[in-house]
């Protein structure tokens, strides 16, 4: 197999790996994206120049930061510090894998660690779904940001040591930082730390190779490096008239008389053009796919997973907190102890005036000392689909409210989130999909969901209640998205008649809204009439008239109105 | 309680032949067993790890390091006499909390005698064996985390309570779940070299030969595993073969190409999908004990190594298994 005839994402990569070892703390690290054998080469690669010091998810506060040594502190009676990882890794990076479920608060320390300088890190992003990312605060604070899952490479793989140093190479004149700024702005990157990252980038590249001055070359691979991943928009067919390129270039000054190609700008396309044509071959091409559909670029995941809670008992342990345990509430014992060692030779001292007791007692601890478990769980989102499987919402239609249902549960592994469905028709509502994530189960049930028959509504939305209380009184968020016409004939008690069985809906639907729950009305029947608006109204809840939807469509739509996972 | 002989499991011979590929080169990745309860799955794991010949590790280390561990971890382990102990099989039970998975500090030691030391969790002891989680779906989310990055990095970091440790921690992960009950997350799906898929057997008479071997293990399991005793060595043979002719072993030109073609075709993202299904072609024909790699044992694997790895579709319903034969028989007829 010929495996190194085309160009491989890998190329570029390995660029941007030379450039960041060449000046780890300049470049401030990198997002390495896909989970590949070309990534784990690069990073075996990277590791030969840059010191990497894994940081694992679960690191905490303590390890991070640096703070008390525990052990040290209680054999020698006063506290001792140690240091941080953040601390330790200082002239190397940070490796960070699955990036893309880092927490929050541990981006947010390693964020300020890079603005106060001397820390770089490396992100290994393992996202597979659009709506992963690695925390946004700290992407953007890194250079670069490389895809390598479609990387066919992973031999041979290594950095060749730079020629020369960037302190060697000049500061880029006036032209190249007018381009660069025409660039990015014809990209839509509006951040000035993508711009400066651009030219470091610049005369990194000329660095690498000895040179003391950059050429266009440099400046095109900058961008390509540094500012087309970062992409908003597609830049515009004809290159942007903003730069100022009707002038004639500035001659050159004093301190950059050595600069001689002014006379070769004269002949070559515009700078910023050919910076703009070098983005435009780089941005990656599912970011192309999303920016041509006008859709936002993919996002940190923290907004997309469900609803985060302190809890008490399970989940992610969160740090501690002063506090009694009980009710369910573990001691932290070793955060307690902590909070005990600063004050040990105060108290030894204390008690020794008071009692006269033996001073090498125990630890002494307080009340005040003692600090509690916290844990994060992160509360699951179920959405609870009421399908209105009555002749009256045209049984065709069912098939795209099935479609839907499945989709959604497509996703629900990335957002974990869970889906359950109430059909109702003839004389009674069914829950025929208790809360899940399995597609398999999901997809067995819906096959066998027939149509046909009266609209006992009131029937459907208090089944619909009764799930998503259940739901919630497992300390979980519930939504409610309710698939009918509205055109309420079956009474609450199976007999029909309109009126009756309108007057019942009103009553559930009011149920519902007294209880707060989400819902969304989404009217799938081919002449939408008054009656899914009033519902909605007397729900509280919003209306969605989609007479035409497929499933694709209405999974859209419905995500938009509320997305699946977000917290309400 | 005895093990169950590795040889006396009836049928479930996908599932076997994935856990044997897996013992010849643990470098391919764990298995992943879809199926339902009561099907010999973790009977045939635990089975496997109690059939492999015992490994040389540290004397009273508790990461049971190796000698090439002792020189990568100086920290680590110290002492320097070899002896043999059996490889480790842990079973990981779905609530674990996080400490008893990665270690924790030693609090005993440190109230004490003020020493910081490591007391070290699950992932420690099932270094260069096996690591079991039955339903594995429906682990907690942070705990499938620290899983798939240990799994990635064969190493353990602990950073956390003041302490700094880096451990060795390589090993097969073998996970089992019921899809019904839930799915599993794609980046851990795809951190396991080969799946398969078992079911209770339907078969009246497999089903009275399995109940009855199953009593006459628990009335005597001394003789009993006396008698598959012979069968067991036997594949213990072909495991220890398997593993020394594998070095000999380079999957050619066209098995690579064949490789390639089939990724393709059946839409497997990915070149890790490739080199694991090139590494179990190689591994299944070590452990047939083949002359060389040939697309025949290439075709044997493909459904074991591509399923869980093909790009799904929602809405087409057909299975992974038939896309995979589907391909295979349009692509080399």
């Amino acid at each position: 197999m010929n495996l190194h005839d085309t160009a491989d994402p890998l190329d570029d990569a390995v660029l941007a790996a030379r450039l960041f070892a060449l000046a780890p703390q300049v470049f401030k690290g990198m997002v390495l994206r896909g989970n590949s054998p070309a990534r784990e080469a690069l990073v075996t690669a990277l590791g030969v120049g840059v010191t990497l010091r894994r940081m694992p998810g679960h690191v905490d506060d303590e390890r991070l930061l640096g703070g008390i040594d525990l052990a040290a502190s209680l054999s020698s009676g006063r506290p001792i510090r140690q240091t941080g990882l953040i601390e330790e890794a200082r002239g190397g990076a940070l490796l960070a894998a699955m990036a893309e479920r880092l927490d929050g608060a541990i981006a947010g320390r390693l964020a300020q660690a890079l603005d106060e300088g001397g820390a770089a890190v490396v992100l290994l992003d393992d996202a597979t779904e659009p709506e992963e990312a690695p925390p946004q605060s700290l992407s953007e604070r890194l250079a670069f940001a490389c895809d390598l899952a479609a990387s066919r490479r992973w031999q041979g793989v290594e950095l060749v040591p730079a020629m020369g140093t960037l302190a060697h190479v000049a500061p880029l004149d006036d032209d190249a930082l007018r381009a660069l700024a025409a660039t990015a702005e014809a990209l839509g990157v509006d951040s000035v730390r993508a711009l400066i990252f651009a030219g470091e980038a610049a005369r990194g590249l000329a660095a690498l190779e000895g040179r003391a001055l950059t050429d266009r070359s440099d400046l095109a691979s900058a961008v390509r490096l540094v500012l087309a991943p970062r992409a908003t928009r597609l830049p515009p067919q004809e290159a942007p008239d903003t730069p100022p390129d009707d002038q004639p270039p500035p001659p050159p000054d004093g301190e950059r008389d050595d600069n001689s190609d002014g006379e070769q700008q004269q002949q070559e396309p515009d700078l910023s053009d050919l910076l703009v044509e070098a983005a435009k071959a780089a941005i990656p091409a599912d970011l192309l796919a999303s920016l041509a559909q006008g859709k936002a670029p993919r996002r940190s995941a923290s907004s997309g997973t469900g609803q985060k809670r302190k809890a008490a008992t399970r989940g992610k342990p969160l740090g501690a907190r002063p506090g009694m345990p009980r009710g369910g509430a573990k001691l932290a014992l070793i955060d307690s102890l902590r909070a005990a060692v600063p004050w040990q030779a105060v108290r030894l001292r204390e008690l020794g005036r008071e009692t006269g007791a033996d001073p090498a007692s125990p630890i002494l601890m307080r009340k005040e000392d003692l600090r509690i478990r916290r844990f994060e769980e992160r509360t699951a989102r179920v959405t609870i689909f009421a399908v209105d499987a009555s002749g009256s919402a045209a049984a065709a239609r069912l098939a795209e409210a099935k479609g839907a249902v499945e989709l959604m549960l497509a996703q629900a592994y990335v957002t974990r989130s869970e889906v359950a469905l109430v059909a109702f028709r003839g004389t009674s509502a069914e829950l025929l999909l208790p809360p899940t994530r399995s597609l398999t189960r999901a997809r067995r049930t819906l096959a066998e969901l027939p149509g046909g028959g009266g609209t006992p509504l009131a029937l459907g939305l208090n089944a619909a209640r009764e799930v998503a209380e259940a739901v919630i009184a497992k300390g979980r968020s519930a939504a409610l998205v309710i698939l009918t016409d509205g055109r309420a004939n079956i009474a609450a008690d199976g007999s029909p008649g309109r009126p009756q069985a309108a007057a019942d809906a009103e009553t559930a639907a009011k149920a519902i809204a007294a209880r707060g729950i989400d819902a969304l009305v989404v009217d799938i029947s081919a002449r939408p009439g008054p009656e899914g608006a009033a519902l909605a109204q007397t729900l509280g809840g919003r209306f969605l008239a989609l007479p035409r939807a497929d499933a694709k469509l209405l999974t859209a739509a419905i995500n938009a109105v509320q997305p699946i996972g977000k917290a309400a | 309680m005895a093990r169950f002989p590795f040889s006396a499991i009836v049928g479930q011979d996908e599932m076997k032949q994935a856990l044997l590929i897996a013992a010849v080169d643990p470098s391919i990745g764990g298995v992943m067993v879809f199926g339902d309860r009561g099907t010999g799955k973790s009977t045939a794991a635990r089975a496997l790890a109690g059939l492999l010949p015992p490994i040389m590790a540290a004397e009273g280390c508790l990461y049971g390091c190796s000698k090439e561990d002792q020189a990568r971890y100086p920290g680590v382990c110290s002492t320097g006499k070899m002896v043999s102990r059996p490889v480790p099989f842990v079973d990981m039970p779905l609530g674990a909390t996080e400490d008893r998975v990665i270690g924790s500090l030693d609090l005993e030691r440190a109230l004490r005698s003020g020493e910081k030391a490591f007391e070290p969790g699950l992932l420690a002891k099932a270094h260069r064996g096996f690591l079991y989680i039955d339903e594995i779906n429906l682990l907690e989310d942070h705990l499938v985390d620290l899983l798939l990055d240990v799994a990635a990095s064969g190493e353990n970091v602990v950073e956390r309570e003041g302490l700094s440790v880096r451990h060795p921690a390589k090993f097969v992960l073998i996970g089992s779940g019921n899809p019904e009950e839930g799915e599993l997350r794609p980046q851990l799906l795809d951190r396991f070299g080969l799946s398969v898929e078992v079911r209770s057997p339907k078969d009246i008479e497999v089903r009275i030969a399995i109940m009855r071997l199953v009593a006459e293990n628990e009335r005597d399991p001394e003789s009993f595993a006396a008698r598959w005793a012979g069968e067991d060595e036997a594949i213990l043979k072909r495991v220890a073969k398997g593993k020394a002719r594998l070095t000999k072993l380079e999957a050619g030109e066209d098995v690579l190409r064949d490789a390639a073609e089939l990724c393709l075709a059946v839409g497997a993202d990915g070149l890790r999908g490739e080199l694991t299904l090139m590494r179990a072609a190689r591994a299944l024909a070590a452990l047939e004990g083949a002359k060389s790699v040939t697309r025949k044992h290439l075709i044997a694997i493909a459904p074991l190594a591509l399923r869980h790895r093909l790009r799904r579709d929602v809405l087409d319903e057909t299975g992974s298994t038939v896309r995979i034969t589907r391909a295979i028989a349009e692509l080399f007829g």
